[in-house]
């Protein structure tokens, strides 16, 4: 005993080291700055930092920027960044939440009908609401909605089967789900062929300069659902043993599994309906992280935060750039570096589980 | 009071009783090896004993009702070293060990200094401090079936339940981690039920022997009450020889014809 605690120090889990966290706020950080400085306008870093200072009222500093300039900053581009990296963060923790819950390493946040059931809700707002009602608050909240049904039925279906194996079952009633969904939002799209386009451009994704409205509406869903899936990241990496051996564990599965899957839905229906369907983010940020640092979830579940939102600020810049002034839309941008990173996850975790 | 204790335990899967009015009491830091064909039960009764499986009737651990227990709280009084464990490959050999302690902790904590102490006592205990760094991806079988058995360690509970836990390992393997338990049970006053296919080694280790066919118990006593050529040959379909040695039984399989015949 006496040898044995004298190595309690030296065993430990390996959190989230200093170094991999250094590295990922540095990768956030500058993808901030890149997506505060590249734009049609050129503002110069050396302005916008004065700015900032004028904003926080530091003595003696006044912005140089125009009042146009000033409002391109802090009403355009200051909260499409920031909600971009709202989107990013939450739908890279939701995979990687989802990756361990359901011990998949292709699950993805819309595994559940999320995805299928905002797609329904967009294009019931988009094809049925009146012109004025449909822009800004209808589509996300129809989407929001959608999102959150589809899940609850998700659930229900699941929970209806009473198999032993809870989590597969939960992931097959999630398929069935979403098919179901998706072939009620094609034959409304159908029948709605005029609003085709529409439908066709929030399906792609894109992260909308609507100023702050949009932050303020996810924010507090994205925190919510951070705080808790982060407070239970140990958790995660038991859960990752499976269900019996979690429950031998003492974890009550079901109750954790609920709460961390409630969780990462509320916050990925809320980024779903601002954003449209951003596919990719979330299955490879996590599996870049796991390729690159090796870590357990409890690592895992913070850094995919700060990296996925640090590369979805990145694909934003990419997608409103490339094409100036069109915008290319941000699921393509993911998917198009995503689709071959993708296969390279398939390769090297072929044979093995996560 | 037994540590524990079965009353008429039944357990009906896909409508059929896979254990069938069970009663049988394990006494503290004793041994018992639950024997049987395959299908007769015993992973099934196993998963009954840790509340893994719904069942009827009723199982007390150290006196207490299971089914009045905190998942948490009957964690603390019972391990599982399941046949087949999930080992995932990327978590270290510490890592793995600490979560052995999550019955000890609250759904949001972290492990503490006692909690390292209590896995840097059971990585002692299976000569694994070395390898506390090491993948789990990168250890054979035999080192990955001492790890399990530390995680269960360092779960500080007073019973452990082992299903098949020398399935994997060859003979010098099998007699360490059974030689091991073994000294376990004695400084750890730990009671041990464990699930074996191996007649012989069984009898070797075990104070008692459980034998279940078609969910039912056929036979509980000491092993050479429990093995006897009839009772394998009505329960396994098998026909052997036993033979004493050393104070125990082994079991020796009997070629049914002759080399001549065939």
């Amino acid at each position: 005993m006496v040898a044995a605690a004298e190595h309690a120090s030296d065993v430990r889990a390996r959190g989230l080291s200093p170094l991999w966290a250094c590295v990922a706020v540095a990768f956030l950080l500058f993808a901030l700055v890149v997506g505060v400085l590249v734009g049609p306008i050129d503002l110069g870093i050396g302005r916008v930092l004065e700015s900032t200072a004028a904003r926080l009222h530091l003595p003696g500093v006044s912005s140089p920027l125009s009042p146009t300039e000033e409002a391109i900053l802090w009403q355009i581009r200051v909260p499409r960044v920031v909600l971009a990296a709202l989107v990013g963060g939450m739908l890279s923790l939701a995979g990687a939440t989802y990756q361990g819950v359901f011990r998949n390493p292709l699950a993805d946040p819309y595994l559940l009908g999320v995805a299928a059931g905002a797609g329904l809700g967009a294009t019931i707002a988009i094809a049925y609401l009146p012109e004025g009602l449909r822009g800004q608050r209808a589509l996300p909240g129809a989407a929001f909605v959608g999102g959150a049904v589809a899940v609850v039925l998700t659930y229900a279906v699941g929970r209806s089967a009473r198999r032993e194996r809870d989590a597969a079952t939960l992931v097959l009633a999630g398929v069935t789900v979403a098919a179901f969904f998706t072939a009620w939002q094609t034959f409304l799209q159908q029948q709605n062929a005029e609003t085709l386009q529409q439908v066709y451009t929030w399906i792609l994704g894109n992260i909308p300069s609507t100023g702050w409205s949009d932050v303020v509406l996810i924010l507090p869903y994205v925190a919510v659902a951070a705080v808790v899936i982060l407070a239970l990241r140990r958790v995660v990496d038991v859960l990752n043993l499976g269900d019996d051996e979690a429950a031998s564990l003492g974890v009550n599965v079901r109750r954790v599994r609920l709460a961390l899957v409630v969780a990462a839905t509320l916050g990925t229906a809320a980024a779903v309906a601002v954003s449209g369907l951003i596919g990719f983010v979330g299955i490879i940020v996590p599996h870049a992280i796991r390729l690159l640092t090796g870590v357990g979830y409890r690592a895992l579940l913070p850094l995919s935060v700060i990296v996925g939102a640090g590369f979805l600020v990145l694909a934003d810049v990419i997608a409103r750039t490339a094409l100036s002034p069109a915008e290319i839309p941000l699921g393509v941008v993911t998917a198009f570096f995503g689709a071959p990173f993708f296969a390279l996850v398939l390769r090297t975790t072929r044979g093995g589980g996560t | 009071m037994n540590a524990i204790e079965l009353t008429n335990v039944t357990v009906m899967l896909g409508g059929r009783p896979v254990v069938d009015g069970v009663e049988a009491a394990v006494a503290r830091a004793e041994w018992v090896a639950l024997i049987g064909p395959n299908g007769a039960g015993k992973t099934t009764l196993l998963r009954a004993i840790a509340r893994l499986v719904p069942f009827s009737g009723s199982i007390a651990l150290e006196g207490s009702d299971t089914k009045e227990l905190h998942r948490a709280e009957l964690s603390r009084l019972l391990a599982v070293v399941p046949q087949e464990p999930s080992t995932p490959p990327w978590m270290t050999v510490a890592e793995y060990v600490l979560l052995g302690r999550t019955p000890h902790l609250g759904t949001l904590a972290k492990e503490g200094r006692r909690d390292r102490e209590a896995a840097a006592w059971a990585l002692a205990r299976l000569d694994l401090l070395e390898y506390r760094e090491r993948r789990l991806g990168t250890l054979s079988g035999g080192e990955k079936q001492r790890v399990v058995v530390a995680r269960a360690l360092a779960q500080e509970a007073r019973i452990v339940l082992l299903d098949e836990p020398t399935a994997s390992l060859d003979i010098g393997h099998q007699q360490q981690a059974l030689e091991l338990l073994d000294v376990l049970r004695g400084e750890s006053e730990l009671t041990l039920v464990a699930a074996m296919h191996d007649l012989t080694l069984a009898a070797q280790y075990a104070d008692r022997m459980v034998l279940l066919d078609q969910g039912r118990v056929a036979a509980d006593g000491v092993p050479r009450d429990v093995l006897t050529e009839a009772a394998i040959a009505r329960h396994y379909g098998a026909s052997i020889d036993v033979v004493p040695v050393r104070g125990r039984v082994a079991v020796i399989p009997r070629r049914e014809r002759s080399r001549a015949a065939s």
